[in-house]
């Protein structure tokens, strides 16, 4: 039987973005964001809208496959997905779900996306304004526990407690958003740098580690990629981004009620992670480069811990602006301002980024990079995340 | 058991109330009755929470409801400054607790820690449940609350 893999087979061909915006800020529709992002995802690619015919998305992302298709006249629609769960857990996974898609031949041509407008819509840091909490909430929202931020406190408390991992080490990994912000003209955080006296001052959200700059904002605006077999790939404008590994879901019980996890104190990274690089036939230390979305920097802390990328016995010493800054950190991280800074577009900019780093256009490029892994929003369930490299990696 | 109910209610009033769905129905009588009362499998005999249609363990429907001793131990916390609803404005900062019930297959529950707001909180601590009535409230509703054993 030959290998069942996606490593190779597909590339990114095309990527697109809006003009990123504070939530609230957009002059367009959420759907008109998300027909700009497809639009500039397939200009970059060369390919005409008409041939997408496919569109994969998650988050329960409003703009659906079959009304894109209708406005944009597509001529046949082959593939629709959607990734299952909410917040940016599945951004990985649509482009996956692409993927699995063009190399099956179910489809030739398929746009990964992401669309929010959270002024048009509701936000999300705000508990609904129900009588009665139904489900799980039942047992939550009447002790004041409502919020994403909270829904994943205790899981950061847990763990970095019992590893002694100091509030410092996630001060870092907000600076080194705030910090890569300030290069990038489309960053909604542009001109607002980040200190550590100014990540100090900042008021509590909860205790013990969420103050304002750990957590992520709330932005307008749309993503896109765009998915084709590798062999279409190297006849179109752009240097390919070949996927190398993608794996999504959640370890035993992840999302087992009422926070009764077994293993809670988790991203819900550890089978996927394992998986992902098993597929990609590489390992944290290949990578030039690493994205991790971030909700909360409580989380990516956790998934950058189980994608093997720092030690929690050393992370203290690991997560400093230094070693997270491009060009020269060791380990250079959310090289466009990530979802702190850049835009909370669900981490469908950090796909965009990874690409721009491997074809050598970023902002704040690595020199020379090959390898870059992207980690989905974690702490949700299912999560995903992916790793994508140049042709000097097949 | 002995137990414990509170003069007044930890958090403000109007935060949703729970959705007494039929799922949970004897949990919610319990607490009415100041008992703390989960899901305990028939087919394995073992606890589980939240409440679920199956045995995660052991894939039985039968499912039974127990008393279980009202106390545990502190697994993991937070205390949220920010209210993220608007009867939590002027209310915070208010201590959350996860804690987990060694006696009853380690199940962990969600409430309110019952503290000052600056009161240093340690994982592993025991606490003891306190009982919250909601008796005006349609239908009247019983909060479980923890508070650290003596
Ligand atoms: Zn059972």
């Amino acid at each position: 039987m030959s290998e069942r893999t996606l490593r190779g087979k597909v590339a990114i061909a095309g990527v697109g973005e809006t003009t990123y915006y504070r939530h609230g800020q957009s002059p367009d529709a959420e759907f008109k964001l998300a027909l700009q992002a497809v639009l500039a995802a397939c200009n970059d690619a060369g390919i005409d809208p008409r041939d997408v015919d496919g569109f994969a998305s998650y988050g329960g992302d409003r703009s659906e496959a079959v009304r894109l298709a209708a406005a944009l006249g597509i001529k046949e629609l082959r593939f629709s997905n959607m990734f299952w769960g909410g917040g940016g857990g599945g951004v990985c996974g649509a482009v996956a779900n692409a993927a699995a898609a063009v190399h099956s031949g179910m489809a030739d041509c398929v746009i990964a996306f992401r669309s929010l407008a959270q002024g048009q819509f509701a936000r999300y840091g705000r508990g609904a304004a129900v009588a009665a909490a139904a489900g799980d909430d039942a047992f939550l929202a009447p002790y004041g526990l409502m919020s994403p931020a909270q829904r994943f406190a205790m899981k950061i408390t847990r763990f970095m407690t019992d590893n002694g991992i100091r509030h410092e080490a996630l001060r870092a990994i907000a600076m080194t958003s705030y910090h890569h912000a300030q290069a990038n003209p489309n960053a909604v955080m542009r001109g607002r740098p980040l200190s550590a006296e100014k990540y100090d001052a900042s008021r509590w959200i909860i205790e013990p580690f969420h103050r304002l700059f750990d957590c992520c904002q709330e932005n307008d605006g749309a993503g896109a990629v765009l998915v084709v077999p590798a062999d279409r790939a190297k006849d179109l404008p752009h240097k390919p981004v070949y996927l190398l590994g993608a794996a999504q879901g959640g370890h035993h019980r992840s999302a087992a009620p009422v926070h009764n996890a077994p293993d809670y104190a988790s991203a819900h990274f550890k089978t996927v992670a394992r998986n992902m690089w098993e597929m990609a036939k590489l390992g944290p230390k290949d990578c030039n480069v690493v994205q991790a979305y971030e909700n909360f920097t409580g989380g990516v802390l956790l998934s950058l811990v189980e994608h093997g990328f720092v030690d929690p016995r050393t992370a203290n010493e690991e997560l400093v602006l230094d070693r997270l800054l491009a060009p020269g950190g060791a380990m250079p991280m959310n090289t466009s301002g990530g979802n702190l800074a850049e835009c909370y577009m669900h981490g469908l900019e950090m796909v965009n980024e990874a690409v721009r780093q491997l074809r050598g256009t970023a902002i704040n490029q690595v020199p020379g990079a090959n390898v870059v892994a992207v980690l989905g929003g974690p702490m949700v369930t299912p999560v995903s995340s992916l790793v994508v490299g140049t042709e000097a990696t097949l | 058991m002995s137990t414990t109910v509170l003069p007044a209610t930890v958090l403000p009033a109007g935060l949703p109330a729970p959705a007494i769905e039929p799922l949970a129905r004897p949990y919610w009588e319990g607490t009415r009755a100041g008992r703390l009362v989960i899901q305990k499998c028939r087919g394995c005999g073992r606890h589980q929470w939240g409440p679920e249609w199956i045995c995660h363990r052991c894939h039985s429907f039968d499912l039974d409801w127990a008393e279980v001793a009202p106390r545990g131990r502190i697994w993991s916390w937070q205390r949220p400054h920010h209210p993220v609803h608007s009867a939590l404005t002027g209310h915070t900062p208010y201590t959350i607790v996860l804690v987990e019930l060694p006696h009853a297959d380690n199940v962990r529950m969600v409430g309110n820690l019952i503290c000052p707001p600056d009161a240093k909180v340690e994982i592993g601590a025991a606490v003891e449940a306190v009982f919250e009535p909601h008796d005006a409230a349609d239908p009247p509703y019983t909060l479980v609350q923890w508070r650290l054993a003596g």
